[in-house]
């Protein structure tokens, strides 16, 4: 039986243990043979009410690779929406044209309601400040990729812990395996209270730090997050901590053989450049990774692969 | 004889529902929740009153009102401890206490002003949780962020 057929997926929570590694097990077999053209009977509508070109395009490469054809648009501006059409509309006009609709929308909690009017189903491909779950399918495909398993393992999550989506959205996910959680924040950008409730609740510990240094030895992934200027009130607060957590080289030398370092990209200055060349650095390939995920979905979904 | 005092200081309804048994400070709340500052009928407003369940206590009396399952809701949001006593002829034909719902559908407003639901046409809903600390909040189904009960507006 395929648990994903027709389901939308708007937040990573949707997915129990069993569908996060269904997705990630028929990601593997795109990572093996990627140009599969199961899609060639479909249409996929691409609705990005804001711009966010990365995701955009991994997206769409996602549905290039699997023959299928895309419509949509890239911003709200060229859109009907800048006529002041409303989400339900415009969600059941592109119905009628598409068999699945990917959607980014500044709107918190946009894809829920957008999946409640949809006849298809609908990917999230973020609400505003909400859910990313696209994202975290392919980090949990990077870290079982690396590290063997999703089981048990050490975490490091360093930067803004408060406001960046994607880490509670790993946490969230990854407490269904085990993980330790170490996580690296300046004091005013620690992971708030009801995400770390969710550790507890799953039985799992977390530690906190805010040194980077002191997470190195033991991680086996880092994950390392953009600390952004306007999340903080005080300027001052923000120059004090901006580049606390710049991981050089230098400061890998006695970490574990097997660690991987990650980020959703982009990157400002949290990873030198000296750090790219190093075996350890896997952020360029956990972005590729996102396409035989957002292969794997787009494929479940219809119901082409299980 | 403290009760039977207590009583007299608000007057007996002839018929309608009698709110007993909210926590005095939410007692004007509860009053502006259910706009009874509009209402025609006979209102009376107590508060600061003795109470051995609560210290102090409100009671709300409305004549010829009985109310519907989802101002019930929305009066178990404010004043979770509440009774309900509706009369009919000076004479009690029921009494219950409030239920807290699970879920509260389009009663209330969500405090994320980028959340869906202050953006577009989309009714609100929200789950009743408690926090680590047993504090009651409301969790938003679209924007999934909780909210305090000191937060709450109705709409
Ligand atoms: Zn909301």
């Amino acid at each position: 039986m395929n648990r994903l057929k027709n389901r939308s997926l708007v937040s990573i929570t949707d997915y129990g243990k069993e569908e996060i590694l269904k997705v990630l097990d028929i990601a593997e077999g795109f990572e093996e043979n990627q140009r599969q053209k199961i899609l060639s009977d479909y249409v996929i509508a691409s609705l990005f009410f804001e711009p966010s070109t990365r995701t955009r395009l991994s997206f769409e490469s996602a549905v290039h690779y699997l023959g299928g054809s895309i419509i949509g648009f890239a911003s709200a501006d060229t859109s009907s929406v800048r006529k002041g059409e409303s989400l339900k509309d415009t969600i059941l006009t592109v119905s009628n044209y598409s068999d699945l609709i990917v959607m980014r929308n500044p709107l918190d909690g946009s894809a829920r309601f957008a999946s409640e009017v949809s006849p298809v189903p609908i990917i999230n491909a973020g609400d505003g400040a909400n859910q990313h779950p696209t994202q975290c399918l392919l980090d949990l495909y990077s870290i079982r990729k690396t590290q063997g398993t999703l089981e048990n393992l050490q975490i490091a999550l360093v930067g803004d812990l408060k406001y960046g989506r994607t880490v509670h959205s790993l946490v969230q996910a990854l407490s269904l395996f085990g993980a330790t959680f170490h996580l690296v924040s300046p004091e005013s950008l620690k992971l708030p209270s009801g995400v770390k409730k969710w550790i507890k609740d799953a039985g799992l510990e977390y530690f906190q730090y805010t040194e980077l240094a002191d997470v190195i030895p033991f991680a086996d992934i880092i994950y390392m997050t953009r600390i952004q200027g306007e999340r903080f009130p005080d300027p001052m607060e923000y120059e004090k901590v901006k580049n606390a957590y710049v991981l050089e080289n230098k400061m890998l030398e006695k970490s574990k053989e097997s660690l991987r370092i990650l980020h959703p990209l982009p990157r400002v200055n949290e990873i030198s450049e000296d750090v790219d060349d190093n075996p350890k650095a896997y952020y360029f390939q956990q972005a590729k990774n996102g396409v035989y995920v957002r292969q794997a979905l787009i494929a479940a979904i219809l119901g082409l692969k299980e | 004889m403290k009760n039977k005092r207590t009583e007299l200081k608000v007057q007996a309804i002839r018929t309608g529902t009698v709110i007993d048994h909210i926590q005095a400070e939410n007692t004007y709340r509860v009053f502006t929740m259910l706009n009874l500052e509009k209402s025609t009928d006979h209102v009376y407003f107590g508060t600061n009153l003795e109470s051995k369940k609560l210290g102090k206590k409100g009671i709300i009396k409305i004549s010829n009102k009985f109310f519907e399952p989802e101002e019930i809701s929305k009066i178990a949001l404010v004043a979770p401890h509440a009774t309900l006593i509706e009369i009919r002829d000076y004479e009690i034909i029921k009494k219950q206490q409030v239920e807290l719902p699970r879920e509260v559908h389009n009663i209330v407003k969500c405090v994320n002003p980028k959340c869906v639901t202050n953006n577009q046409e989309v009714p609100t809903q929200f789950k009743i949780i408690r926090d680590h600390h047993g504090k009651l909040k409301l969790l938003c189904r679209y924007c999934e962020k909780t909210m305090s009960m000191s937060d709450v507006q109705f709409l």
